[in-house]
């Protein structure tokens, strides 16, 4: 597709967020923003990390092992946030028919799928010294491992689907059904009383948890939404590539003439 | 209302041409619950305690086997093109579909229970309330399974990947429907079970239709 050069859109001062919606305009912007949020995923990283292992204090209940919260609990709010942002993406698609949100959806699947992966498998590393136990079928960790499901049924169906736009749409649909869940997992330690631990923080009331831990806690929370952007820009250029494949402006990047 | 009479009645009149595909998800669901206890061994105190959960994944699974035709047949001879263009409402006659699906693969699941359930040695309450929840959450499981059946139209694998889409979604009726179960039968109140399933049944009848007609068209388009 062209790059449109419509007068009364570029005429304005302002930044034109719809040009940004043509997948030829937005892949120079997104090679340019990956290296500020790899750059931005180091730094708070490294930050936290320092906070959470050498200056968090030793929890008085849980001991050492409490210091996985700083991994589990970040990746647990990206893994639904992820699909909030993956459904709402192939709503746009599906609505406007705009062809980048769709590939947006499909770069972020295989993220969030990672973060759900990671905050079960931590979770688990977490249970077997607090609980005693690898798993056990509380509400909250049979909600997330449905949403492991659901992510990897999106994928599968995308996959199997030759046709793009059908697969962009029928994904759609699957990831609007199942959006559903998210609340689920988010309530579920208020809605059923469980084994899981209450949130720790929250937006109403103050957080349950020394002021050191929630900053190391929060730290890492922001490096994980730079680390989930960076590799989702990355997954949605090589998609851009592939699906554009058939068009003049892919053909003139140096990238893919070499 | 005349729309979907007809609707059914046609599908149903199908079925009846065919026997034999309804006969084989029923006689599955014998089969497989009958295999627990020949796996598990005859000691009726454990057969009482895994009946609820051995019955409803046999109910879902054998479910998943009638769903793929509430689609397919008419989509590859292009009756169901022809519906999306006639004038009625899509969303009943795609509703119709759900009815039948459920009449054919849902309600015999609800009568055969009891039959299912005195081979695992529960009592007559249980039984009742394996009835009842049966009766609640089956149309559910017909509901929810039009989707995935209308989303994997024509796909390659499409059976596979409809189980695998699908599944995830049945978890809710399956923990609660086994959960009321089990609770009748070391005597806790059941009521909040029945509530939740008669939710989960409203909320499914007033937004799935209108999801499987995308599903469809998308399909079709």
């Amino acid at each position: 597709m062209n790059q449109v050069n419509n007068p009364s859109f570029s005429n304005s001062r302002l930044i034109n967020w719809f040009k940004l919606s043509s997948p030829s305009t937005f892949y120079p912007v997104a090679g340019k923003l990956i290296p500020v949020f790899w750059a931005l995923t180091v730094a708070f990283g490294l930050a936290g990390l320092w906070i959470s292992f050498f200056i968090a204090p030793v929890d008085a209940v849980q001991g050492q092992a409490y210091r996985i919260i700083f991994i589990h609990v970040p990746a647990s709010w990206m893994s639904m946030f992820i699909y909030l942002a993956m459904a709402a993406w192939a709503g746009l698609g599906l609505i406007f028919n705009t062809r980048l949100s769709a590939m947006m959806a499909q770069a972020l699947a295989p993220v969030g799928a990672w973060m759900t992966f990671l905050s079960l498998w931590t979770g688990a590393l977490w249970g077997k010294p607090m609980w005693g136990a690898w798993w056990v079928w509380d509400a909250r960790l049979t909600s997330e491992l449905i949403l492991l499901f659901l992510y990897l049924g999106f994928m599968a169906l995308q996959a199997s689907i030759d046709n793009r736009r059908r697969a962009d749409k029928a994904g759609a649909i699957l990831a609007l059904v199942g959006v559903v869940n998210v609340p689920i997992i988010y309530f579920s330690v208020k809605w059923w009383n469980t084994l899981h631990q209450g949130a720790s923080v929250s937006l109403t009331k103050a957080p349950a948890m020394a002021q050191i831990m929630l900053w190391g806690m929060l730290l890492m929370a922001l490096c994980f939404w730079m680390y989930s952007i960076a590799v989702g820009l990355m997954r949605l250029r090589a998609i851009i590539l592939e699906r554009e494949a058939h068009t003049d402006w892919v053909r003139q990047l140096s990238e893919v003439k070499s | 209302m005349r729309a979907l009479l007809a609707i059914i009645q046609r599908d149903l009149l199908l079925v009846m041409r065919r026997k034999s595909e309804v006969l084989t998800a029923l006689f599955f669901f014998v089969v497989v619950t009958s295999l627990f206890p020949l796996g598990i061994g005859a000691d009726a105190a454990l057969l009482r305690k895994i009946a609820p959960g051995v019955i409803w994944v046999a109910a879902l699974l054998s479910t998943l086997l009638g769903l793929h035709r509430m689609f397919a047949a008419d989509y590859q001879d292009g009756a169901l093109e022809q519906l999306v263009l006639s004038p009625q409402p899509m969303v009943l006659l795609v509703t119709g579909k759900i009815i039948a699906h459920w009449i054919v693969c849902g309600l015999p699941l609800v009568l055969l229970a009891p039959l299912i359930g005195i081979q695992f040695d529960l009592d007559t309450g249980s039984l009742s309330v394996l009835m009842a929840t049966l009766l609640l959450g089956t149309p559910v499981l017909s509901l929810l399974g039009s989707i995935g059946a209308a989303l994997t139209l024509g796909v390659r694998g499409g059976s596979v990947l409809m189980s695998l889409l699908i599944l995830p979604l049945y978890i809710p009726v399956l923990i609660f429907g086994a959960g009321a179960v089990y609770a009748t039968s070391v005597g806790l109140d059941t009521s909040g079970y029945f509530s939740l399933l008669g939710a989960l049944l409203i909320l499914a009848l007033a937004f799935v239709p209108w999801v499987s007609v995308a599903a469809v068209k998308i399909a079709i388009e």
